[in-house]
């Protein structure tokens, strides 16, 4: 194969094809994508289709712990499980400015399929674009998914069954992708060991819903943190949601670089963690259930749901004060004071 | 009005220390002090060591602290 | 974290908020100078740890907050000028000046980086040689030490096409102004990281001439409710003075090497505060010896005339004659995704935190 992507990979012709064949086909494999059909045809399964898309413009392209396309393939897997779905199939677009590395896009290519592998999805459908130098950064991925959602799990998604008294559980520590990503782009003067958090969760997931009904609802904290996650989830509701500081689990290298950076790592992206609202009486259970999952050994119940403070999320501090909890507004810049 | 935090010198390169915060590495600027060595705690400031956490001066406070008690005097 | 969780443990905090209620019965009102510790306070309710007597007010001691609009217009011209790298710290990117912000610049193609430090800009300069690269110099004297070494670096690498755009200003000044002019405080919370440089003799004049106490106060939970117990019982026993509950970074004669080291680079100037006007000798711009990396001085460029946003009332906010609920804009057409003054889009400003930070009391 060629060194690097031409516009010629994009056209059409010969060079895509054989892009196609010796790199897409070769690592997705599986019957729907070999059909070579314009759509994937895929079985009907009983349920509620569950159905979502994400773009990925991650930059660096390769961080500790993962790269865009384990990102792009958990991203798509997380979305859906955390709505109650089951995760089925995927599609992956891509989108290459001319003269990026081939054996970069095959390493991508490569975490994509590890990763829909391990977490049990099929890629079923593709598109690739190249586009002149300039007109996009390196490589920016799409995927969109398809899940199954159980009758019984269709609340989900929508939280319509929260009420007071709801515990909420974070899977792990808070801000590890964040920052990992962060320390790895240009010109970030700080060395850190940090790793993103950044996994398909479907697995995890699917063993809480299995043993335990009663949960209300589920978020991944990605954009915006655990904080906006919640806001978002009490906007608008007729309940609050209390965290307590001192229960929120953070490393304590996230913790430093906040600390040295000004930032709030409640507002830092996680890839590879979920919050659960949970009934109090299966609450202990599901922490248990975290526990013995290596995706949610650090697991901690960080708050609940509250009859007053309608709409609000109120932070209990270390210090035992108590303060609202808003939206981010605008990526968190480093600052001196 | 200034974000400083304490972080450990763990080796000396000239006028530069590499300084640890939490297992985080960075490279600070240590013209503005004498005397700095590994395993010092300094202040760190927009890149920069502004000064050395005096530890005998931290147990004091802290000593205060433990000897306090919840209701007043 | 060493030297930092130490001073947020829950017992230590509750012991120090026991002895504060003791004093349930002092009236009094404590101004934090420091935009700092504004948002420790902020950030942890230390508020609902007092005793209802008690007011904290924040200050003037943003650097972000007390930079003129003419400033930021300045900046955002050199930015807009297209060919040359501004390098800043977050703080400013979104800073609104009269038009414009260092942001929107960026997203008309000018070529604005942030840096966590002058070191950076610096590298900036010498990986793009054929470009000016101006540091925009922010800070009270914990910073303006920083961007003397870097300008001492930088001469000595003979780094020509590096320069700074100085809002440097020192704070005593501004005290002397405040404590003159303010409102009327039972006690000042003194800014530690300042006080780290200038030691402990800038305040004395605070007790002596106007008989109010000071105390250098760090910035975690434990370190702000010893200060403020230190400042009670100056309050109670009668006798302001200057006390220092901040040793472990503070001595009493600061760092004098930072100071050399700034005064051999900056020299004072009259300058303009937001929110305080004009404040004799508060401004630090570069020495005679040092003109060549004052871009101030070396590049010529439009700027628009200042214009101060209508209705905003950061000045009174500044000095503590007001509060942001005193604001018309306060919330409606002013907050953190939309800032019209300078204490709502400084995450020190008093505005935001009073937004971002509203106490479920």
């Amino acid at each position: 194969m060629d060194e690097l992507i031409m516009m010629a990979h994009g056209s059409g012709g010969k060079k895509m094809h054989e892009l196609i064949r010796n790199l897409f086909v070769k690592y997705f494999r599986n019957p729907f994508l070999e059909s070579g059909g314009d759509a994937a045809v895929v079985p009907p399964e009983p349920g509620h289709i569950a159905f979502t898309t994400d773009s990925y413009v991650v930059d660096p392209l390769f961080f500790p712990g993962g790269d865009i396309g384990k990102l792009a393939v958990s991203g798509t897997i997380n979305d859906l499980a955390v709505s109650g779905a089951a995760p089925r199939y995927i599609s992956a677009g891509f989108i290459i400015e001319e003269g990026f590395p081939v054996k970069d896009l095959e390493s991508v290519v490569r975490s994509m399929a590890g990763t829909a592998k391990q977490a049990g999805v099929q890629i079923v459908a593709g598109d690739t674009k190249v586009v002149n130098k300039g007109k996009c950064d390196r490589l920016f991925v799409n995927t969109s998914g398809v899940g199954i959602i159980s009758e019984k799990h269709t609340h989900i998604a929508t939280a319509d069954h929260v009420k007071a008294g709801d515990q909420v559980i974070i899977s792990g520590y808070v801000g590890d992708h964040g920052m990992a990503v962060l320390s790895q782009r240009e010109g970030f003067p700080v060395k850190t060991g940090l790793k993103s958090d950044c996994t398909p969760l479907n697995d995890l997931i699917g063993k809480v819903l299995e043993r335990f009904d009663h949960v209300h609802f589920m978020r991944d904290p990605t954009r915006g943190g655990v904080a906006t996650a919640l806001c978002e989830l009490a906007e608008g509701r007729q309940f609050g949601v209390l965290i307590k500081e001192p229960a929120i689990p953070v490393r304590e290298e996230v913790m430093g670089l906040s600390e040295m950076f000004g930032f709030d790592p409640l507002y830092v992206p996680c890839e590879g963690r979920v919050l659960i609202v949970a009934d109090q009486s299966v609450s202990q259970g599901i922490l248990h259930t975290l526990h013995g999952h290596p995706d949610g050994e650090n697991a901690a119940v960080i708050g609940e749901i509250t009859t007053g403070n309608w709409g609000k999320v109120v932070l209990e501090t270390i210090a035992g004060g108590r303060r609202i909890i808003h939206m981010l507004t605008g990526e968190q810049l480093p600052r001196i004071c | 009005m200034c974000v400083s935090i304490p972080a450990k010198v763990i080796a000396l390169h000239g006028d530069m220390a590499e300084v640890s915060v939490s297992g985080n590495t960075f490279r600070a600027g240590i013209q503005l002090l004498d005397d700095v060595r590994e395993g010092d705690y300094v202040l760190l400031h927009a890149g920069f060591a502004i000064q050395k956490i005096d530890p005998g001066e931290a147990e004091e406070t802290l000593k205060m602290f433990r000897e306090m008690n919840q209701d007043g005097e | 974290m060493k030297y930092i969780s130490e001073y947020r443990d829950r017992q230590v905090i509750d012991r120090l908020a026991g002895q504060i209620a003791s004093f349930r019965d002092t009236k009094a009102v404590f101004m934090e100078v420091c935009g700092t510790h504004t948002m420790s306070i902020h950030r942890f309710d230390i508020p609902s740890l007092l005793p209802a007597g008690l007011r904290l007010l924040s200050g003037p001691g943003c650097p972000v907050c007390v930079t003129p609009v003419g400033y930021m217009d300045h900046a955002i011209a050199l930015a807009r000028q297209g060919k040359h790298i501004i390098a800043t710290f977050g703080d400013l990117v979104r800073v609104p000046g009269s038009t414009s912000t260092l942001e929107k610049a960026r997203a008309e193609g000018a070529d604005v980086r942030t840096v966590y430090s002058i070191t950076e800009a610096l590298e900036l300069a010498r990986t793009h040689p054929g470009r000016k690269v101006i540091f925009l110099a922010i800070g009270f004297e914990t910073t303006a030490p920083a961007t003397a070494a870097g300008v001492l670096q930088a001469q000595k690498e003979q780094l020509r096409n590096f320069c700074i755009l100085s809002a440097h200003k020192v704070m005593p000044p501004a005290l002397e102004m405040l404590a003159s002019e303010g409102v009327k405080i039972d006690g000042y919370l003194c800014p530690g990281h300042v006080s780290v440089i200038t030691g402990e003799e800038i305040y004395r004049f605070i007790p002596r001439k106007y008989g109010v106490g000071c105390v250098i106060a760090g910035f975690e939970p434990a370190d702000i409710l010893l200060a403020i117990l230190l400042l009670l019982k100056q309050v109670t026993d009668g006798k302001p003075r200057v006390e220092n509950a901040y040793k472990r970074a503070v001595r009493k004669e600061g760092n004098p090497k930072a100071r050399e080291m700034m005064e051999s680079v900056f020299r004072p100037v009259d300058t303009e505060w937001r929110g305080l006007g004009m404040v004799k000798k508060s401004g630090l711009v570069l020495r005679e010896e040092f003109a060549s990396m004052d871009a101030a001085g070396q590049i010529r460029v439009m700027v628009e005339p200042p214009v101060e946003p209508q209705g905003c009332i950061c000045g009174q906010i500044l000095k503590g004659i007001a509060a942001p609920s005193d604001c018309p804009l306060f919330g409606k057409m002013c907050h953190p995704g939309n800032p019209v003054g300078a204490c709502m889009v400084s995450s020190e400003g008093t505005c935001q935190n009073a937004f971002k930070f509203q106490s479920d009391g």
